[in-house]
């Protein structure tokens, strides 16, 4: 009964969508001011009743409903309870509904905090966040309904995917969601501003923080399931430059380029087109996202829910999407016209730049994954395109990047001198050349990695700093600091974010080039060295987990004497599933982290035992937290707070209601 | 359908034995190479796995293959057209820049050389706009003139 309320209420919700997508939009063209008010309530309406579905679907799975299709095909009544709500999210039709719950929530959340915007603008802006929902729910009820009931219910069911069963994946789709969906605010926006024929630095202030929000929830996402991938995967890569985590990567490099760009509408209202296409373009990537996702077109290890006939749905949801708004953009474009002229050596160019090396460097990736479908499709070749590919053609842009960060971040606005602006940070490039040198000197082997890894990471947070430096005026140590809490949010934030950029740089490249890696058979008892380490294996037991079998090693890792670490790596098989894991032993540190993988039982009696010593490993996640971090900090600046909060006092009695 | 997924996921899943002891070279300068090669060499039969990471017989064999060729003197190209020769251009994980493929990689320095000229373009005409705006030549005459009063 529950889940028959839960589809209902979906089915309702795409019916408000219709509306919602309708009448507003209509009244706003006819300036009918009753036409426009039925946005607010009906944006509401549509996020209490897909949440009303949700709510029901998560019933159904923590209840281990077995006569709903969807709970035998990813759940299991062993499965920890976490899991069981994980589950929901765990599979291509329960995503989609978590999908639509966050688009509707972002709708809504712009009634709630959107108190100030025009009349006219907010109902076009919630029409279009209504039309994408009325799309998606389309598409959920015609082709993945996750209320599909089973005529003759099993007594049990398949179990979730073993390789999800994991705190840290449970957690990584709503966060990736949350970040592809918030962008259908930025594109809301746009599509509004080209409809009114108005964009001015209001806009770009309305703008910037859903951006923003939606770039720090992409950023925690993808390092959530980098770091999944690190230490589940079992060979301890970050990232494999597969379609799928390119479909979340190329979002994230245009809004960021696009937050940058909304910072010159909004301060100098200029960039205005350009920012416009990039709100465009950085939704239009996260449909593409989920197209490659869940079409099945490109082959990928995350390949989920793979069917041609969905894939079309979700190609012609692109289409309308994209073509529509482009050729609005076209249309209406020329409309938006620029007020701030800026010099060629200025704020604004940099900004540019930034936003050139971002947005070619997301075409290099897009083309990069689906090179292998035109190949086949116009020169019927076959072929692939894989890391070595992206690690030489994606590298460079982001290098350029890193070089003029700290430059760029100190030009001043409209009309700079580069000389004027190098000077303070004169000290960071020596520093930072210095750390290149040193890196150079002291590493065995001839790689270039590591010293250009280091010299940048040096250089972008060396720059970050300064300019913080810079902004707390002059002054002893202790007045400049005296000024840290005053210091705008925003600027902080900037600072932060920068400094994780340079942070995630270093430890990539640190990483990748100083990684020590050692594949071996050892018997019980026996022990070897692993760079200054000795690495023991004690014994390996069979243990039972509560919905699977273990193999577990017992390994003691010494230096020079001293135990550093017991370290339990594991080799498990989920029988219901019929499929092995591996669960590397990872002993975390500052400044590297030990890495153990038991493997299979050899035929002279020892095991199979991958190590390996992963230098600055945690620096590279810890980065993207202090850019998340950015963000955040940046999000919670005044000028936003007094943009958004207007009618906060309303929004927080709406909430209660 | 959910088998196919669960497949690929099997073939994804398996513990991360690529590469085992038993296949590795005694001489480390030879090792490295051979594991060089095999990261850009994809496995044939896997979605989207180098044979270095891939737990697949098949690449198993193209590891052995490639540790073979090494030994007996080929340099790394010559191993690498040996697998190519056998398997195609599907195996190269970084297809040549050569015929179609050039496009591949010339796409992001065209687009980027592009997108600065527009930049650029862009910034003139608005610079020559600016002028426009601020003063025309009548302006400036009669803005002299006053000036010498």
């Amino acid at each position: 009964m529950i889940i028959e309320f839960g589809h209902f209420t979906l089915v309702l919700a795409f019916m408000v969508a219709v509306v919602q997508s309708t009448l507003p939009l209509w009244g706003a063209y006819r300036r009918d001011a009753r036409l426009m008010a039925v946005a607010d309530p009906a944006a509401v309406v549509q996020f209490l009743l897909i949440a009303t579905s949700f709510v029901a679907l998560t019933y159904g799975f923590v209840t281990s409903d077995f006569s709903l299709k969807l709970v035998v095909e990813n759940s299991h009544t062993a499965k920890p309870l976490l899991y069981k709500f994980a589950g929901v999210w765990g599979n291509h039709e329960g995503s989609l509904l978590l999908w639509v719950l966050i688009l509707a929530a972002f709708g809504a959340c712009a009634v709630w905090f959107g108190g100030n915007l025009p009349s006219a603008l907010k109902a076009r802006v919630l029409a279009v966040q209504g039309s994408i929902g009325v799309a998606f729910m389309a598409f959920m009820l015609l082709t993945s309904n996750p209320f599909v009931r089973l005529e003759n219910p099993p007594m049990n069911g398949n179990d979730l995917n073993p390789l999800l069963q994991d705190p840290g994946l449970a957690f990584h789709p709503p966060f990736l969601y949350l970040g592809y969906v918030g962008l259908s605010m930025s594109f809301s926006f746009a599509i509004a501003a080209l409809l009114e024929g108005r964009v001015d630095a209001a806009w770009g202030r309305w703008v910037r923080p859903w951006t923003l929000a939606a770039w720090v929830f992409l950023t925690i996402g993808i390092a959530m399931g980098s770091w999944w991938a690190y230490y589940e995967l079992g060979w301890g890569g970050f990232w494999f430059w597969d379609p799928v985590e390119n479909a979340s990567f190329m979002p994230w490099l245009i809004s960021a380029a696009l937050l940058h760009s909304a910072i010159v509408v909004e301060k100098r209202e200029s960039l205005k087109a350009w920012t416009v296409l990039l709100a465009i373009l950085a939704f239009g990537f996260s449909l593409t996202g989920t197209f490659i996702v869940r079409s099945g077109v490109i082959t990928s290890v995350h390949a989920f829910a793979n069917d041609p006939e969905r894939g079309v749905f979700i190609l012609g949801i692109l289409g309308v999407f994209m073509g529509g708004a482009l050729t609005l953009f076209a249309l209406r474009a020329s409309v938006l016209e620029a007020k701030g002229v800026f010099a060629v050596v200025s704020r604004e160019t940099a900004l540019v730049a930034n936003n050139l090396l971002l947005a070619v460097s997301a075409f290099v990736v897009f083309i990069g994954t689906i090179w292998p479908l035109i190949a086949e499709l116009v020169f019927a070749r076959k072929l692939s395109v894989g890391p070595p590919f992206f690690d030489a053609a994606f590298t460079p842009f982001m290098v350029v990047l890193a070089i003029i960060l700290p430059v760029g971040a100190m030009l001043p606005w409209k009309r700079a001198e580069i000389r004027r602006a190098m000077r303070p940070l004169r000290g960071a490039l020596v520093l930072a050349l210095a750390v290149g040198l040193l890196v150079y000197a002291v590493q065995t082997g001839k790689s270039a990695l590591g010293p250009v890894g280091a010299a940048l990471g040096a250089w972008v947070v060396m720059g970050a700093l300064i300019d913080l430096w810079q902004r707390l005026g002059r002054g002893s140590v202790g007045d400049r600091f005296s000024r840290l809490p005053r210091l705008p949010r925003a600027d902080l934030g900037k600072v932060v974010a920068h400094s994780g950029m340079g942070v995630t740089i270093f430890a990539v490249a640190a990483m990748t080039a100083w990684v020590t890696e050692d594949i071996r058979t050892v018997k019980i008892g026996e022990s070897f060295a692993l760079g200054g380490y000795d690495v023991t294996l004690q014994a390996v037991n069979q243990v039972e987990g509560p919905n699977y079998l273990s193999t577990m090693a017992d390994m003691i890792v010494r230096k020079a004497g001293v135990v550093v670490a017991s370290l339990h790596p594991e080799k498990r098989m989920y029988p219901v599933a019929g499929m092995p894991t591996t669960e590397a032993a990872i002993d975390q540190g500052v400044f590297r982290d030990l890495y153990l993988v038991i493997g299979d039982a050899q035929d002279d009696g020892g095991y199979a035992v991958r190590s390996y010593i992963k230098p600055f490993a945690n620096w590279i996640w810890g980065g993207a937290l202090l850019m998340a971090l950015g963000g955040m900090l940046s999000l919670s600046d005044r000028r936003f707070r007094v943009a958004a909060g207007a009618r906060r006092s309303e929004a927080v009695a709406v909430a209660a209601e | 359908m959910m088998r196919a997924v669960l497949v690929a996921l099997l073939l994804l899943a398996s513990p991360a034995f690529a590469v085992q002891p038993d296949e590795i070279l005694n001489d480390p300068g030879l090792e490295a190479r051979a594991r060089a090669i095999s990261q850009n060499l994809r496995c044939p039969v896997c979605q989207g796995e180098d044979i270095d990471d891939s737990n697949a017989p098949i690449s198993r064999d193209l590891r052995l293959a490639v540790r073979e060729r090494l030994v007996a003197g080929d340099s790394d190209t010559q191993v690498i057209d040996y697998v190519v020769a056998r398997y195609g251009e599907f195996v190269l994980f970084s297809p040549r820049a050569e015929g179609s493929s050039l496009m591949l990689w010339l796409a992001g320095p065209l687009m980027l050389l592009a997108g600065a000229g527009i930049a650029l373009a862009m910034s003139r005409r608005r610079a020559v706009a600016a002028e426009a705006e601020t003063l025309s030549e009548a302006d400036k005459v009669r803005l002299a003139e006053l000036l010498t009063k």
